[in-house]
């Protein structure tokens, strides 16, 4: 295996890339599918490379494009769908519910739309009430529908091409935070098993359950820890439709303390969904569940609005206190360490070299 | 004659100023949103606005700021918004995107493309209703009129004969994407005959023109209560969103760049005024004028106090 240590944008642009190659069928649509942006470098030089044919400028209608990817997908072709913004799609939710969702279901097997709509989720920079939704729990809700959201370079390739082979239409959530990131990736192209969860550290003492950005925040978090002899059992919720919670039942059952924490509002997220599963399986936890997320409140524009709107590492690690209930000493020995180490940054910047969007 | 050309170019000057002074300032990181600068585009505002009423309403996109300014939208509140600020005319929720000030009538700012095609047609279903002397005017870019709640509007505002103008912004361009590729031409007069809607086609950026056709639409509107298509050919010089140019991604070809550079709103109007015996010394005192008023709303919007994040939980529901 050659691995290499590229970006999330370059990873998805990959993806595209050989999976173009793979498959004669696939083609992209999308607003400026070939501008000078291109989806923030995500698919540049499609065209260029693999010619007119493979790609196709939308007028700014997604309400029909969306039912042209269907009804094109439904005879065999293979569309990637290419969003800016999640909200943009909300035009499309007739679309995406009652047709994308439900052909397969209708016609008993013998249409399979295998489309992938691409569309990233917007935080920070005072993005604001209508450009800053995630609504993974929105479509989650709804049978037919795959949901991905990778968080790391490596799922981002991988998941994507799994998307793209996929027979289902998949929802794929990026969020723009995510596409600076960067790790290891597999050169090769390989068709892997969409999962709903990836393991991403081991340990016995708690459970905690995140995706996206959030799961980099607890990552740091559990590395902390961890030196404190506090080993988590941290899982990437990757794809939460459709939802298998094996994976957790089994490693709820060994730690019996379970966090949870949601990109979208806490109220009717993914937390409710996973910790009402826990319970029926008569599991006896031995501090109540947690849930952490968004409050039940729009997205507002200004920084100064955004302060306690989304979790941080601090709130985290709260959490798990009151969970393992760690004694005073120790957790502020561990919230000190953690103070030191991160960055006092605006609370609307992934990062310094961030400079306005798009 | 000349009243009214002093009173035009007040309205375009502030408004160049104001986006200028932004994409000046926007580097040092207070105003922290996206900002879709409408220099160049003045005169579409400006021109027909001048004829609307305080009542009558005003409904725009994510490129809002001329709009709201020619409403007589509030300069302060508008600035302390996009500073994020709690004297923001929406408190900080919204950014430079969903300007609003219903004391002028500037109704609301949506920045989901065509999005308040809808609530405009219902403002104006409102206004017939209850017999009001007021119109509806949705400002609107070329690219809404691809979206499927522009057509489902249009028909309704003709079948109940609403008093609502489409002003139709055509500036060829969606962020880098010309309208060649898009739609298959530029002339909306096809959309509009489609349902029967009275159409003109105006110079954008000649505000004496906007203003003259528009005086002669709007009482039509307003007398008739019927709908009415507009549209504007205009130019925008910065990047689609954010502070800068961005001719060097080569997106636009640079003769066409020039061409509506030659064409600029405001030079036009400036050779206007001179043209009616307006001196150079008479705007310079206007235009000095209007600087020191913008600079000072800056400076209040600068230091503003960020609002409370408490006030983000306020208002979900009445
Ligand atoms: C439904 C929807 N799709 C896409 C976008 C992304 N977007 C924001 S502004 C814009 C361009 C709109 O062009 P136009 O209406 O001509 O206005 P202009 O920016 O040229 O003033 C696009 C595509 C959006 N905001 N909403
Ligand atoms: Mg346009």
């Amino acid at each position: 295996m050659f691995k290499r240590n590229i970006s999330f944008t370059e990873a998805i642009r990959e993806a595209v890339f050989q999976s173009i190659k793979k498959d004669k069928k696939l083609f992209l649509m999308g607003e400026g599918v070939d501008d000078p942006s291109s989806m923030w470098g995500t698919i540049k030089g499609v065209k260029k490379k693999f010619g007119k044919s493979k790609t196709i400028e939308m007028p700014v209608s997604e309400n029909g494009m969306i039912g042209v990817a269907i009804g094109s997908a439904i005879n065999g072709s293979k569309v990637l769908v290419n969003l800016q913004r999640v909200e943009f799609a909300l035009y499309a939710f007739e679309q995406i519910i009652n047709n994308a969702a439900k052909t397969s279901y209708i016609s008993r097997g013998k249409h399979s739309v295998p489309i992938v709509i691409r569309m990233v989720i917007g935080r920070g920079w005072g993005q604001g009430p209508e450009h800053g939704q995630s609504l993974e729990n929105i479509f989650s809700a709804i049978p037919g529908l795959k949901v991905v959201i990778p968080a790391f370079p490596e799922e981002a390739k991988s998941m994507l091409i799994a998307s793209i082979f996929d027979p289902n239409p998949v929802i794929f959530l990026e969020h723009r935070w995510s596409h600076f990131t960067r790790g290891k990736v597999d050169k090769k192209f390989k068709i892997k098993k969409l999962k709903s969860f990836n393991k991403i550290t081991s340990g016995s003492k708690l459970t905690l359950i995140a995706n996206s950005v959030n799961v980099l925040e607890c990552l740091r978090v559990s590395k902390l820890l961890k030196k404190y002899n506090i080993d988590i059992d941290l899982f990437n919720l990757c794809m939460p439709n459709p939802l298998d919670l094996t994976e957790i039942i089994r490693s709820v059952k060994k730690t019996k303390h379970v966090i949870t924490i949601d990109l979208s509002h806490i109220r009717l997220g993914m937390g409710s969904e996973i910790i009402s599963t826990i319970l029926e399986n008569r599991i006896n936890l031995k501090s109540p569940p947690i849930r952490l997320g968004l409050p039940f409140h729009p997205v507002p524009s200004s920084r100064g609005l955004v302060k306690n709107f989304y979790p941080t590492g601090q709130d985290i690690l709260y959490s798990i206190q009151k969970s393992l209930k760690i004694p005073k000493v120790k957790f502020s020995q561990i919230l000190k360490e953690y103070n030191l180490k991160s960055e006092k940054l605006p609370i609307d910047v992934p990062d310094p070299y961030f400079k306005g969007p798009f | 004659m000349n009243n009214n050309l002093i009173k035009l170019y007040k309205s375009l000057y502030l408004t160049r100023f104001v986006e200028e002074t932004i994409s000046k300032n926007y580097s040092k990181g207070q105003m922290r949103c996206p900002v879709h600068l409408s220099i160049g585009q003045e005169a579409c505002a400006t021109g027909l606005i001048e004829n609307l009423k305080k009542t009558d309403k005003l409904f725009s996109n994510h490129r809002c700021h001329a709009h709201y300014l020619a409403k007589g939208g509030n300069l302060r509140k508008m600035l302390s918004e996009i500073y994020g600020k709690n004297n923001g005319c929406v408190g900080g929720v919204g950014g430079s995107m969903h300007l609003q000030d219903q004391s002028v009538g500037m109704v609301s700012s949506i920045p989901i493309v065509s999005s308040a095609m809808g609530m405009a047609t219902g403002n104006a279903l409102y206004q017939k209703r209850n017999n009001l002397n007021e119109i509806t005017v949705i400002y609107c870019g070329d690219a809404s009129l691809e979206e499927g709640i522009f057509f489902e509007c249009a028909n309704f505002a003709s079948l109940h004969s609403l008093p609502i103008i489409f002003a139709c912004e055509n500036n060829l361009f969606s962020v880098y994407t010309n309208i060649k590729e898009r739609q298959i031409d530029s002339n909306f007069k096809k959309y509009a005959s489609a349902f029967k809607i009275p159409y003109k086609k105006i110079d954008g950026n000649r505000v004496d023109e906007v203003y003259k056709s528009t005086k002669k639409i709007i009482n039509l509107v307003r007398k008739k209560r019927k709908p009415y298509f507009v549209q504007m050919d205009t130019y925008r010089y910065k990047e689609h969103c954010g502070p800068s140019d961005d001719d060097h991604l080569k997106y636009r070809n640079s003769n066409e760049v020039k061409f509506w550079q030659s064409k600029d709103p405001i030079s036009y109007a400036k050779k206007l005024m001179k043209k009616n015996n307006i001196n150079e010394k008479k705007i310079k005192k206007i235009e000095a004028k209007i600087e020191i008023f913008v600079n000072k709303q800056f400076k209040h919007a600068e230091i503003d106090k960020l609002p409370n994040y408490k006030e983000a939980s306020k208002h979900i529901y009445v």
